[in-house]
């Protein structure tokens, strides 16, 4: 075998949509195949899975009793494990179940509830094992993906985005849809790395990238409610696919707390 | 066809399915006695997300970019159904809000965007390599340079359409109930529109050399189903079809499809009058041979091979067919391309029950929300494409490793069992690429 950097990219329980940030690469894949040797990623074709990598990159959190086995090998397999996106890193959106009763939910929705062997709640990467490097984002981007790749290859630490989207939106100039049309917007709160898409659509950002560093989401909360949302609402907002990072996990249950506050 | 006995027995009517996540882990069970297959299972075991339950309750804006999340490689196809299947509700004709032509074109040329990303995909970095007898495409990029990096420029084509209507590929934030948030300026048309164009000579030689390649004669008479429309090839709208001469309203789906759990799988099996059948793009070419773009009909004829066609390896030529009537497709729209007064119609939210389905790459992708007044989702089903498929896969496998031959090694098995299986596109592709085939021989 060549002397190039092993690398792998398992899957979890995902969508797969941030494994794409290798094979979107067009003819960069192929470039990138060079630089380094794919041992496992099986929606490419290469397939040993517990083959021991400098990296690894993990799609997907945890959901079921086989995946808490997987998530160790691939540690104990790796030197370094990269989480890819939302799920990975904070649980994504299939986290939602953890807020109701995941269990009543699959028996009504499975006829026979005990073929599916689920755990009680959906939990990410770093709830299991340790993490290198954490790549927020749903999806990640092909950009990030290369760029933490690149970093680690130089033996240096990739810089990591913290930025709240508002900033990015402001450097490129765009116009605010809070300010300027009254639009609920999670920018403020949310971690930039998109580009600022959704501003740029005319459109809220609704937190695909999961929190930025030190967000005041009661800040935002109270303006969400002073361009008339309703608790649930803001709820909603905070709850979405990045709804078990902690941060937003707090904001969104406060507002829901809230509504009972002042109901009762 | 008759249904396995082990379906027969343990078959159930669920009344909320759920939608069961499919690719991930698959794995192959086949038990062979005197020489016969006495017991098949492709079992799925993708850990359930439970979007169905995730829906209630939530406001309809949200549905595109939750039900997005489904699937990283065809979250267009999912927004569409949605969309459809809301407005259905908010707009019916009494209440004047139907999406305007502009909305109409510009989602099939973002529908396009991804057949073509989609297909692109699968026939090079999926499938070819098990009929140029490569074990990946990476591999086969060595002795096929030209080719994947054809296919890699069609991929990669198909993104740049939905990145221009939605920011990016995966996950695309541009599309509304109503239509988009926002509309492309005319520059960004023109200048994709040129790139498009030049590549329709590469789609065209795509399709001769998908025909072109080693692939099995497997005829394999079975029940086509897609969607129909008047005068386009499908994609949005139209009625459900069948060979078998079904015709109905996407709305009168439920009467005529049923959904059961099987144990071994976290995909519902479907079936259509208790019959297994195909969904995805070789059904959809058999069904509508005559609303193919004239040059793509042309190019078809070229190949020699004659459709409908029963084999299920012209699978990957359907696709071919289709990466080039989408590119035809996204270039005759973008070519009267306009900047419109609006990109969307605002809707009033009210209660009602509506039903969307649309052509996603991999077959008749089915919707079904009920809203309450406000517009928030009490309930929600989904049936994918690829669980549709799975009854066929099943019947598949055993007809074509019997006529394969089961004296042949476990390994053979497995490699033309992967093969058979891939052909269908199942969202399972990853997972089928480290199938566990298990043999039990007496």
């Amino acid at each position: 075998m060549s002397g190039k950097p092993k690398v792998a990219v398992h899957k979890f329980s995902s969508c797969d949509g941030c494994q794409l940030a290798f094979l979107n690469l067009g003819e960069d894949l192929l470039c990138v195949a060079e630089l380094v040797d794919f041992v496992h990623f099986a929606e490419a074709g290469p397939v040993e899975p517990h083959a021991k990598v400098d990296i690894a990159f993990v799609e997907g959190s945890i959901s079921t009793p086989d995946e808490v086995t997987h998530i160790q090998q691939v540690r104990a397999n790796s030197r370094f494990v990269v989480t890819l996106g939302a799920c990975a890193t904070a649980g994504g959106v299939q986290a939602l179940r953890n807020l109701a009763d995941g269990g009543k939910w699959i028996a009504a929705v499975y006829a026979q509830p005990q073929y599916i062997q689920s755990l009680a709640t959906v939990t990410p990467i770093a709830s299991h094992v340790k993490v290198d490097l954490e790549l927020w984002g749903c999806p990640v981007s092909s950009r990030q993906v290369l760029g933490a790749l690149r970093a680690l290859l130089f033996g240096v630490v990739p810089a990591e985005e913290q930025d709240k989207v508002c900033m990015e939106c402001k450097r490129n100039q765009m116009v605010c849809v809070m300010v300027a049309k009254g639009i609920p917007c999670m920018g403020p709160v949310t971690r930039t790395g998109c580009g600022a898409l959704c501003p740029a659509f005319g459109r809220d950002c609704y937190a695909c990238y999961g929190p930025a560093e030190n967000p005041n989401t009661a800040g935002l909360a109270r303006r969400l409610e002073g361009l008339g949302l309703a608790p649930d609402d803001i709820a909603r907002r905070f709850l979405f696919i990045n709804n078990a990072a902690p941060a937003f996990n707090e904001a969104g249950l406060r507002a829901k707390g809230e509504a009972h506050g002042t109901e009762s | 066809m008759a249904q396995s006995p082990e379906i027969k027995n343990r078959e159930i009517n669920i009344h909320v399915p759920v939608l069961a996540r499919v690719e991930g882990e698959g794995a192959l069970d086949i038990a062979i006695r005197d020489g016969r297959i006495a017991d098949l299972k492709l079992r799925i075991y993708e850990p359930p997300r439970l979007f169905e339950k995730f829906l209630e309750g939530r406001d309809y804006n949200e549905v595109p970019d939750m039900v997005a999340r489904i699937c990283g490689i065809c979250p267009v196809a999912y927004q569409m159904s949605a969309v459809h299947a809301l407005e259905g509700i908010f707009g019916a004709p009494s209440f004047d809000i139907q999406p305007s032509p502009w909305v109409r074109g510009m989602r099939r040329v973002l529908y396009c965007g991804e057949w073509m990303e989609s297909h692109s995909l699968h026939i090079h970095l999926l499938a070819a390599p098990d009929f140029l007898g490569y074990d990946n495409a990476i591999a086969m990029a060595r002795d096929y340079p030209d080719e994947v990096r054809r296919g890699l420029r069609l991929q990669g084509l198909g993104n740049a359409i939905i990145r221009l209507f939605g920011g990016r590929s995966v996950h695309p934030v541009g599309v509304r109930v109503g239509g988009f948030y926002r509309a492309p300026d005319q520059q960004d048309v023109r200048a994709l529109l040129e790139k498009l164009r030049a590549a329709l000579p590469d789609a065209e030689a795509l399709v001769a050399w998908t025909a072109s390649l080693d692939l099995p004669q497997d005829t394999q008479p079975c029940i086509n189903v897609a969607l129909r429309h008047a005068d386009e090839y499908p994609m949005n709208e139209g009625h459900i079809v069948s060979s078998a001469g079904l015709e109905i309203p996407v709305a009168e789906y439920e009467h005529h499809f049923r959904e059961f759990q099987v144990p071994h799988s976290t995909a519902l099996h479907s079936l259509l009058h208790d019959q297994p059948y195909l969904v995805g793009p070789l059904a959809r070419l058999n069904l509508n041979l005559d609303r193919l773009p004239e040059q793509v009909t042309r190019a078809l004829q070229a190949t020699g091979i004659s459709f409908p066609s029963s084999n299920m390896f012209h699978s990957i030529v359907a696709r071919a067919v289709e990466v080039y009537c989408a590119l035809s497709e996204a270039v005759r729209l973008l070519e009267v391309y306009e900047y419109p007064f609006s990109p969307y119609v605002s809707v009033v939210p009210r209660a009602g029950v509506g039903f969307g389905c649309t052509e996603a790459p991999r077959g008749i992708l089915w919707h079904r929300y009920e809203t309450d007044e406000q517009g928030l989702i009490t309930s929600a089903r989904i049936v994918p494409p690829t669980s549709q498929n799975q009854a066929r896969i099943e019947e598949d496998l055993r007809q074509s490793l019997d006529a394969f031959g089961l004296a042949n090694s476990d390994e053979d098995l497995r490699r033309r069992a992967e093969t058979v299986i891939r052909n269908y596109d199942p969202c399972i592709s990853c997972a089928t690429h480290f199938l566990k085939l298990t043999v039990n021989r007496p």
